[in-house]
């Protein structure tokens, strides 16, 4: 097989607003009418200073956990119109919110079913590559199953997990997302290519 | 195909580590504890698709996508070649979206307060979806370089902001293309956290006498290569 020599990446820096968001690509789902969840958090750095330059982007199933992509391959029914992806600014506290619906279980590896989740990226100055998380929901049973929680080292798997509050009668999901230091968000590495660095 | 190689990538050579210090904001930024692995599931094998909006031919013509009806002022350039996944399979109808700063090295952002003027035409943003062979095509001005606070008397060279999905979220690429013969290229922490020369050369659009159209724009050639799964491609216009 041909093999290509990967382009490296490069960081965002601090001026990409008006091209990746200058539209404001916030909302997840296609029709903001149809969002039933918030996911809302702060994003922070190793001095526990708010990021206020930074990009969030997210990636999901719809409810019946179907992604809308031609890898998915099997005969789910889906949510019609539902694209999964969205992507926000942090704004000058660091916050960054999502409105949308909460994904299905989607299938792993070996026959497995993982739970529930969003893959979460990150790009901001001072980051020269993206950072790779995922945002579970607190207390899914099938959390405990979960084939990638479980490589997760059990005291730092509750960085992963959005804690459930209301709010006007929204349902909201609080998802901080901590860069560096105490309670350090787990970051993976998709595919091994950075060897773990 | 510049591109091509029969060489297996190594990691350490590609990816910039998270902390380096010449660049100053990765010190509070970088993780400090180990990634961890993961092996891509279906989470990872897929990702949106063509476009989070509409895209129009306007787009990727950043001389007058100001819409002012005056162009840009600038050397005009065509920056234009091909999106591949890493198995050399071309990524159709994905997005290519760009930024940079005018002529003049300023870009429109009210955290850029660098003493150059604004040009009132030029936006310095652009987007275009590749073709069904991988191609992408724009029409800029060479940005300037322009100075930074990272450390005394910083510049950074001459460079185009890149952002492009690929076929699956796996192969999301944020990126920079830089410009050959730049001398402030050795000076630059951002583009020497790429660990080896061979990668980093890879950011260098090369000069194309072929792209160049006559007595109107210089060409350059710019290849990305993205990582991940064979290609998907969705039907153009499909998806979003």
């Amino acid at each position: 097989m041909t093999h290509l020599r990967l382009t490296p990446p490069q960081t965002v820096g601090p001026f990409f607003h008006d091209c990746l968001l200058g539209r404001g690509a916030r909302v997840v789902v296609s029709q903001p009418a149809e969002a039933t969840i918030r996911i809302e958090g702060t994003l922070v750095d190793g001095a526990g200073q708010s990021v206020d330059d930074a990009m969030v982007e997210v990636w999901q199933a719809d409810s019946h956990g179907r992604y809308h992509h031609p890898a998915d391959t099997r005969d789910v029914p889906d949510d019609n119109g539902f694209i999964g992806y969205g992507r926000a600014a942090t704004d000058e506290a660091g916050r960054f919110w999502f409105s949308t619906v909460k994904p299905g279980p989607v299938p792993g590896p070996d026959g497995r079913t993982q739970a529930p989740h969003l893959v979460v990226q990150v790009f901001a100055r001072g980051l020269l590559d993206v950072l790779t998380t995922r945002l579970y929901f607190a207390g899914e049973v099938a959390n405990d199953e979960d084939p990638v929680l479980q490589t997760v080292p059990r005291e730092r798997r509750d960085t992963l997990l959005a804690q459930e509050s209301h709010d006007d009668g929204e349902v909201v999901y609080r998802f901080d997302i901590v860069l560096q230091g105490e309670h350090e968000t787990v970051f993976f590495d998709v595919g091994g290519r950075r060897r773990g660095r | 195909m510049s591109v091509i190689a029969a060489i297996e990538d190594d990691p350490d050579e590609v990816f910039p580590p998270y902390l380096y210090e010449a660049y100053r904001s990765t010190l509070a930024r970088a993780p400090s504890q180990p990634l961890v692995d993961l092996i891509p599931t279906l989470s990872e094998i897929t990702g949106p698709g063509p476009a989070v909006s509409a895209v129009t031919p306007q787009d990727a013509d950043l001389t007058t996508n100001s819409g002012t009806g005056h162009p840009a002022i600038g050397e005009r350039m065509i920056v234009t070649g091909r999106v591949l996944g890493s198995g050399g399979d071309a990524v159709g109808h994905t997005l290519v979206e760009v930024w940079q700063a005018n002529a003049a090295g300023r870009y429109i952002h009210r955290d850029d307060q660098h003493h150059a003027p604004l040009d009132p035409n030029f936006l310095g943003i652009g987007r275009c979806l590749t073709d069904g062979n991988g191609w992408y095509r724009l029409l800029t001005i060479r940005p300037g370089p322009y100075p930074w606070r990272n450390h005394p008397n910083a510049w950074r060279p001459a460079h185009i902001h890149f952002s492009v999905f690929g076929p699956s979220i796996q192969s999301r690429l944020v990126t920079q293309m830089y410009f050959p013969g730049d001398p402030l290229h050795a000076l630059d922490p951002i583009f020497n956290a790429i660990p080896s020369a061979a990668a980093r050369s890879r950011l260098i659009a090369e000069y194309d006498h072929d792209i160049t159209e006559e007595e109107w724009a210089l060409g350059y050639r710019f290849d990305i290569v993205v990582d991940g799964p064979a290609a998907t491609p969705f039907d153009n216009g499909h998806g979003l």
